[in-house]
């Protein structure tokens, strides 16, 4: 299979695009495209700053790469979840993460959920009923209010994510097999700003996961491979293989199926009736927005762990973004 | 009496390996492998090839798994 630029050996076939490209133009086409879509879906301006929350995995190292390529003033995010199991998950993650600011002088912010919390996160999660024993529900609970609150104290105009289709798509038809309609309200390329809560964009929602990782391995970006812990076995990853059988069946049904879902988002097919939209509150502790009166989530989670360390305790789920829940990357 | 050794390739997936017929394309030998193409990244000898490659004899094609992510259980 031969470029379609250049007619040198391909290094990917993408059916999906019906385009083959080697290295050297596949590296030129993905910044190209991730221009394009962050001007389509007005993420952000020149002259603004955003967070790039990085995880040490191949999407949001890429993302971070990509935007620095494009000359964006993007600084790196990193938390430290506290996950080991064996493997040092979490210390290799961010000792990646570190490496790839390091070597191009970008600026990273590292916070640590046991300084701010008093535990990691699989302790956390073992202190709470959150999850039905697994930490995601509580990793993603203490990843998002972490980064909001990050963006927010450092003034950054917007928070990135290295969200890539395969993640939008799975998270699309769990919520589309469960019609779970205030999420898919809320699921885009663009969060809106909106009081306490910074604007957050997915500008890699277009590319399919094996694109990104084709980028990776390209551009000699040295990632985390090995899967977190606790997502072995998830639904999210269940999804994305029933997905992959379709997609080898029939190239393109995971690009459509996003797009259409766009489209007729944008045609208000899920528009939301006025009477549901609920008011949001003000977390009294964190200042962040919550849906019910009183402490958030987050801070509810922190406070009772802290108070009763030895036990186990229920943190019922009363807020509801509508976002995914997605690892970082 | 001659013994004929069969014409093979493996190809190599988290470090399980799958002995595969040479002499097809890549996307035959997956396919002979049961894994998806959609679900990796082929490489050989540190290249990136793409499906229509020809596997060739005693060909070491290293695959990388794509996938990656957590859900929120339930959401």
């Amino acid at each position: 299979m031969k470029c379609r630029k250049c007619g040198a050996k391909a290094a990917i076939h993408m059916p999906q695009h019906r385009l083959a490209l080697c290295k050297d133009h596949f590296l030129e086409w993905v910044p190209e495209q991730t221009e394009r879509f962050i001007r389509k879906y007005n993420m952000f301006r020149r002259e603004e700053r955003i967070l790039v929350a990085v995880s040490g995995g191949k999407d949001s190292l890429s993302l971070w790469d990509i935007l620095w390529r494009l000359g964006y003033q993007a600084d790196g995010l990193y938390i430290a979840l506290g996950i080991d199991e064996g493997i040092r998950y979490s210390a290799e993650s961010q000792r990646l993460a570190e490496q790839f600011a390091a070597e191009r002088g970008l600026k990273l912010h590292i916070v640590d959920v046991e300084r701010e919390t008093g535990f990691p996160i699989p302790v956390l999660a073992r202190k709470t009923l959150r999850g039905q024993g697994k930490p995601c529900a509580v990793c993603g609970l203490v990843k998002r209010h972490e980064m909001n609150r990050i963006a927010r104290d450092l003034g950054y105009d917007v928070l990135a994510t290295g969200h890539n289709l395969d993640d939008e798509v799975a998270v699309l038809f769990g919520n589309t097999l469960n019609w779970s309609v205030e999420y898919l309200l809320r699921q885009g390329p663009v969060l809106p700003e909106e009081p306490g809560l910074a604007r957050k964009v997915k500008p890699l929602c277009r590319f399919y996961e094996r694109e990104m990782t084709a980028y990776a391995l390209l551009r000699g970006i040295e990632y985390i491979y090995e899967e977190c812990p606790f997502a072995v076995g998830s639904t999210s990853i269940a999804y994305k293989e029933l997905l992959n059988r379709l997609e080898n069946e029939r190239p393109g049904a995971k690009l459509s199926f996003y797009l259409s879902f766009l489209e007729a988002r944008q045609r208000s097919l899920f528009r939301e009736p006025q009477e549901v939209r609920q008011a949001l509150h003000l977390c009294p502790s964190c200042g962040q927005p919550t849906s019910a009166p009183g402490l958030c989530s987050f801070c509810r989670l922190v406070s009772r762990v802290k108070s009763s360390p030895s036990q186990t305790i229920t943190i019922p789920d009363l807020e509801n973004k509508g976002e995914e829940n997605l690892s970082l990357s | 009496m001659v013994k004929s050794f069969p014409m093979t390739a493996k190809l190599i997936l988290r470090n399980r390996e799958y002995e595969v017929k040479s002499g097809q394309t890549l996307r035959s030998a997956l396919k002979e492998a049961g894994i998806l193409p959609e679900s990796v990244i082929a490489t050989r000898q540190g290249e990136m090839i793409t499906e229509d490659e020809m596997v060739r004899e005693g060909d070491v094609i290293k695959l990388i798994a794509v996938i990656s992510g957590g859900i929120e259980e339930g959401r």
